[in-house]
């Protein structure tokens, strides 16, 4: 199956080169092609599959439980103000 | 909407966030308090750590329960959340979770009046999803700082049909969504805060031709900018066309300083958001107790209100439109109104002396000085002729002043004079001591008779029944002729 890798790779801000584009183009095609194999079954009477556990989501009630320390977090970050997360700029 | 070259028609449909009003954020126990230091309020969830896992809020799916069914929506008894991937600072997880083929509320309406006219206009769908963080941009350090206190806060989008057909009915819709929110305690609609906002879709078309192509008008948080974002925009469009040109499909901002609208197509890039159901999440089902339990626990909505205030009281839509001002201030008229033969007077009275008096002491309707049976008690006296409008209000400032009752009062200063002999007694003190006012009444100048009332009424301090005091007066000035 031709995918366009391109889009594929901007959409998730991968960088590819000539020689990856072409490798990693031709293996998702490949997968593709394995689970368009599933297009050939007969699912007329099958129902829809909406999720493949068959519980319902659970529910928590409304209240504040968590937080998690702030310095610790910005100490993760590359860059912070000691309040806020840095990037640079967007708009 | 005339141009040259004929009529253009807009075509518009907004996409309302309204900020649900829980305690917590939706998939997790970071509070949603407004107004706290940055990131303050996140956990792993919030910022989307790995391994953290969302587990629904229940109170989120009731308030959109709620609001699906005030305005009558297909609940969905088993809904579904996706994710939309797009990359964003604000958007910790590199998606949003999001209802997108199987929302929990499907269709409904929303009814309001455009310039006097009633209309009505479809919901396509009300959908729970969760809010991003906020960007602050510095100039100076040519930064971006990120505050994720409100990513996860519990949104529903509102999403109306392209039904709306003018500037004005999008802003009687908006305003109308927002009166619904806020009465059924599903948001508090705080659009200073951003709690409450819209999307503008918005393009135009001859009448009756297919749709145009659209632009969207993104985060307007004011009734007024999207009545103007959307005067700014349908003309802009219907210029382009007009000149040739083509509308391109894009995200606008809306700059009220400079009254335009702008492109943002920077942002616009890639608009391939790969929705797919969230695999960290299952059906939501919802079952029938549930949905009855929230269906008993609706409100009266304003408007029903109003139309009931008019109808059951024989209201103006003026009167009625202030008294459902608040629930409070509704309830309030109806106890008054439920003690008294004309509610109108009931009315009156709230309007007038009672409105003003909180104006003045700067007291809300809960904490009024004068409660509801009080004033039923009064207007019951005034019916009843025990006194007069005008002793009434002497009565209620001393209701306010010292919380006497009105029985009480009238113990004290004594009912309206309506004895007949007592009134021509004072009548015929002030005729005798006014010989002057008697011959100019008498030679046609009847305007003074004005003057005699009050003279009588200062006579008898207040008390004497006005309309009699006027016929009494009247018969004997024509005895003296």
């Amino acid at each position: 199956m031709e995918i366009d890798i391109r889009h594929v790779a901007r959409l998730a801000r991968l960088e590819l080169d000539a020689a990856e584009a072409a490798r990693l183009g031709a293996q998702l095609g490949q997968i593709l092609d394995y689970v368009a194999q599933l297009d050939g079954l007969d699912t007329a009477d099958v129902p829809p599959t909406t999720h493949v556990l068959p519980v319902a989501t659970p529910w928590r009630e409304d209240a504040v439980t968590a937080r998690i320390d702030r310095e610790e977090v910005l100490a993760a970050a590359p860059e912070h103000d000691g309040e806020a997360f840095a990037v640079p700029k967007v708009v | 909407m005339a141009a040259s070259g004929g009529a253009w028609e807009a075509v518009i449909g907004l996409e309302i966030h309204a900020q649900l009003a829980t305690e917590s954020k939706i998939f997790c126990g970071a509070p949603t308090s407004f107004g706290d230091a940055p990131n303050l309020n996140i956990d792993p969830v919030t910022l989307g750590l790995p391994g953290a896992l969302p587990v629904l809020n229940r109170r989120a799916v009731e308030l959109a329960i709620r609001l699906g069914l005030a305005v009558g929506s297909r609940i969905d008894r088993a809904s579904r959340f996706a994710r939309k991937h797009y990359f964003y600072p604000d958007l910790p997880k590199g998606y949003q979770i999001s209802q997108f083929e199987e929302p929990i509320c499907v269709g409904g309406q929303i009814t309001c009046d455009v310039d006097g006219v009633e209309k009505t206009f479809g919901l396509t769908r009300i959908h729970l999803e969760e809010d991003a963080g906020k960007n602050v941009h510095d100039p100076k350090t040519g930064r971006s700082y990120i505050d994720l206190n409100r990513a996860g806060t519990p949104l529903v989008e509102i999403v109306g049909e392209p039904v709306l057909r003018s500037p004005a009915d999008a802003v009687a819709y908006m305003k109308a969504v927002h009166e619904i929110v806020v009465a059924l305690g599903v948001s508090d609609g705080n659009m200073e805060q951003g709690n409450f906002r819209c999307d503008a879709n918005v393009s135009v078309r001859r009448p009756g031709a297919p749709f145009g192509t659209r632009t969207e008008i993104k985060n307007v948080n004011s009734f007024r900018f999207v009545g103007r974002a959307l005067e700014y925009e349908i003309a802009r469009q219907i210029a382009v066309l007009e000149e040739g040109g083509a509308v391109v499909q894009e995200t606008r901002g809306w700059d009220d300083d400079a009254g335009v609208t702008r492109s943002q197509r920077g942002k616009e890039e890639a608009h391939d958001y790969r929705y797919f159901p969230d695999p960290d999440l299952m059906v939501v089902h919802v079952d029938e107790a549930l949905i009855d339990a929230i269906r008993a626990e609706l409100p009266e909505l304003p408007r029903a209100r109003r139309l009931r205030f008019e109808h059951s009281y024989g209201l103006s839509a003026y009167d009625a439109d202030v008294l459902t001002q608040s629930p409070a201030r509704a309830s309030y008229f109806e106890a008054v109104a439920g003690g008294v033969k004309d509610p109108k007077l009931a009315a009156n009275w709230i309007m007038g002396e009672l409105l003003a008096t909180l104006n003045r002491e700067g007291k809300d309707l809960e904490a009024s000085p004068v409660p509801a049976a009080a004033l039923a008690e009064l207007i019951a006296l005034i019916e009843g002729g025990t006194i007069s409008s005008k002793m009434a209000k002497d009565c209620f400032s001393a209701m306010v002043a010292d919380g006497v009752a009105p029985a009480a009062w009238v113990k004290q200063h004594g009912g309206q004079i309506t004895d007949e002999g007592a009134i021509q007694a004072a009548v015929e003190a002030v005729l005798d001591q006014s010989p002057a006012q008697v011959a100019e009444f008498l030679s046609g100048k009847e305007k003074v008779i004005g003057y005699l009332v009050g003279q009588v009424m200062r006579q008898t301090r207040g008390k004497a029944n006005p309309q009699q005091v006027n016929a009494v007066l009247r018969a004997s000035l024509e005895a003296r002729r």
